[in-house]
């Protein structure tokens, strides 16, 4: 990604930090609303159904938000759609945490558990940011995260507190996601640039916060921590799974197949 | 249903807009009262259609029987002067 | 507190004036069992549709071709889901639970519409559902709205009230597709040919075929015939494709100046009847499928269970 001509406001390399800043926060988000909307008539009952189709609502919305945003200071003019539906896996900058195939319901509600108590104190500071359009977005995705939390929050205590199948699935599911947290806390060097004048959030300091809630709600739920023995990150460079190329293709086919066309 | 056990029903209410009543908008299944809250924001109000909302365990409610309803209404049918149209008022009396 | 009991036949006879009248019946009214039981067959069947319906649409959730069109899509198949859900609450209404409703879809005892075990093959289908299944379901649920059954007609207009959207996303994604490229055009075209006829389909036999027809209407559980409400839909349909500049696939379809209303070909009856016998190109992936959500999600509905109780059990 460089080389690229940024322009907008403020000198060149700092539009081109906030386009990356922008567009990585439109693909986490673009991915884990794609993820969860694979529940679309697949969940458990129907009052889920709806509820899950809900937050994977607000995940693409704000998605869409963050793309226009960095459509608007993309120096190739992309717009928000060419963004979503043009760029190849290389190209993507998304955690890897979100990207994972849904698995069971425990495993995306474990995965919604670790990605939301993350996303809410985040959100809560970016909605802070000395940058106003990111702040904007910020403060709505905030109020949508804090919902998101309860719900996860105790899809997590029911499902440890349930029946003994259900407790395995969670704690199994807990253990596979866990090395992919730590990659949330990772700061780009973008991040960094933008963390001086106010703009951008500092991630790595909020990984302690992180921890101790999380162990909070595994205690609540008698569940083990995980010990944290592995940890896997890439995706902030374009390093994804083998899952992410499918999702991709899945997911830009009309667009691949008929280039440069409405829809 | 091979022992899937019923999930407890729950009645809906919604107030569509402050100053008005609660209404009844349907029911939905739930295992208790704040979960049943939580799915009544996501099934009856996705497009904003409440600024609160109540939940009522449909066995709780304590319904008239309508084997009874001869003794329960009919007898205010014939009380009409309870109902302000009963009054005739000459034209003349205004704000009344 | 009853002081003497009405006869059958007396309780049927205030029942039936209850319904000439407009009267509502509601969940605690007397009423008779076969309409009870009509009712409950005729309710559950539309809730099953609209529960099955989200699985063709759903089936493009993951790669509409826009962020929009996404956004869109999947908040309409979820409205579906919505729909389902009051659909059962009426239903429930009448004594019947909802597990045993959607034990006897997966035995293959309840029905639900059959324009569902069509495919959908390219993203035109998409604007073809929206703007024609969708279609085709308002014009039968806006003469539901008056049907004589409280719950029943209050969920019909709710859901109302969210389907003109859903025809009208539909009709968008073909303008878009009609004011598109030739591939899009033709891609629209190829849509129409494929889901015209059995949408016609939907409203079911002719009325003279139709088995339950007479009697609902005498209950009003329906309020217009089969070939009533397929004519209304014609009507209103035939001008929109015109604006689409797409051509509907019957060479006998005309305007009749005499009845004021468009005459059209006749269904093929034969392809009605394989595809409600269940042997459509879908109708076994779509119970299928239904079952296995059903059955994957039991032991999470199991887990509910267990979480409460326990939880009950410590406060008591
Ligand atoms: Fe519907
Ligand atoms: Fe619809």
């Amino acid at each position: 990604m460089t080389g690229r001509r940024a322009h907008g406001r403020g000198h060149p390399g700092r539009a081109a930090a906030l386009f990356e800043f922008a567009l990585a926060l439109g693909d986490d988000a673009l991915v884990l609303g794609q993820r969860l909307s694979e529940w679309c008539g697949n969940a458990p009952f129907l009052e889920e159904d709806l509820a899950l189709a809900n937050v994977a609502l607000d995940c693409i919305g704000r998605a869409n938000l963050f793309y226009r945003y960095a459509a608007e200071l993309d120096g190739e003019g992309r717009n928000a759609d060419q963004l979503a539906f043009l760029r190849g896996s290389r190209e993507y900058r998304n955690l890897l945490i979100c990207e994972l195939p849904i698995g069971d319901f425990a495993f995306t509600m474990a995965r919604q558990a670790m990605v939301d108590t993350f996303n809410l104190p985040y959100l809560k500071r970016l909605a802070r940011s000395t940058d106003p359009r990111i702040a904007a977005i910020a403060a709505k995705a905030a109020k949508e995260s804090r919902y998101h939390l309860q719900r996860s929050r105790e899809w997590v205590l029911r499902l440890a507190g349930g029946t003994g199948e259900s407790r395995a699935k969670i704690q199994s599911a807990f253990d596979a996601l866990w090395g992919y947290c730590p990659e949330m806390f990772e700061m780009t060097s973008g991040e960094t640039a933008l963390l001086k004048s106010g703009v951008s959030v500092d991630r790595a300091a909020m990984k302690a916060d992180w921890e101790r809630a999380m162990k909070a709600v595994l205690a609540e739920a008698a569940l083990e921590a995980p010990e944290g023995k592995w940890t896997i990150s890439g995706g902030r460079n374009g390093l994804h799974t083998e899952h992410h190329g499918y999702l991709l293709a899945e997911m830009q086919s009309v667009q691949r197949a008929w280039p440069g066309l409405e829809w | 249903m091979t022992n899937d056990r019923k999930l407890p029903l729950y009645e809906v209410f919604v107030r569509s807009r402050r100053g008005l009543d609660h209404k009844h908008v349907g029911s939905l299944h739930a295992e208790d009262g704040a979960q049943a809250l939580k799915y009544a924001r996501d099934c009856y109000t996705r497009r904003s259609e409440g600024v609160s909302i109540w939940v009522v365990r449909s066995s709780e409610i304590v319904a008239s029987q309508e084997e009874d309803a001869a003794s329960f209404f009919d007898p205010s049918d014939d009380k009409p002067y309870r109902h302000a149209t009963h009054y005739r008022l000459p034209k003349a009396v205004k704000n009344l | 507190m009853t002081e003497y009991r009405l006869s059958g036949a007396e309780l049927e006879a205030a029942f039936q004036t209850r319904v000439d009248d407009e009267r509502r019946i509601e969940p605690k009214d007397w009423m008779p069992d076969a309409y009870r039981k009509n009712l409950v067959r005729q309710i559950s069947q539309h809730a099953h549709s609209e529960i099955i319906g989200m699985q063709p649409e759903g089936n493009w959730i993951t790669r509409a071709p826009t962020l929009k069109r996404k956004m869109i899509l999947l908040a309409k198949v979820q409205d579906e889901g919505g729909h389902g859900l009051y659909l059962y609450s009426a239903a429930e209404t009448l004594g019947a639970s909802r597990e045993d409703m959607i034990e006897a879809l997966h035995q293959g005892r309840a029905k639900y519409a059959s324009i569902f075990n069509y495919p959908t093959l390219t993203w035109a289908d998409i604007g073809m559902i929206g703007w024609l299944v969708d279609g085709a379901a308002i014009v039968n649920q806006i003469s539901l709205q008056r049907t004589s059954y409280g719950p029943y007609s209050r969920a019909m207009i709710r859901i109302c009230k969210e389907e003109s959207f859903h025809q009208r996303q539909g009709f968008e994604i073909l303008m878009a597709l009609a004011a598109g490229s030739e591939a899009q055009k033709a891609m629209a075209q190829d849509a129409l040919n494929r889901w015209w006829w059995p949408t016609l389909m939907m409203f079911g036999p002719h009325d003279s075929e139709s088995a339950h027809s007479a009697q609902s209407m005498q209950w009003k559980i329906k309020r217009k015939s089969n070939d009533e409400l397929r004519q209304d839909f014609v009507d209103q349909t035939v001008p929109q494709a015109d604006f689409l500049g797409l051509k509907i696939p019957d060479p006998e379809l005309r305007w009749n100046e005499d009845r004021g209303h468009y005459d059209f070909g006749e269904i093929d009856w034969d392809e009605f009847w394989t595809v409600v016998s269940g042997n459509g190109l879908c109708n076994r992936e779509r119970l299928a499928r239904h079952r296995k959500a059903h059955q994957d999600g039991k032991w999470v509905r199991e887990a509910m269970r267990a979480y409460e109780e326990k939880r009950r059990a410590r406060a008591a």
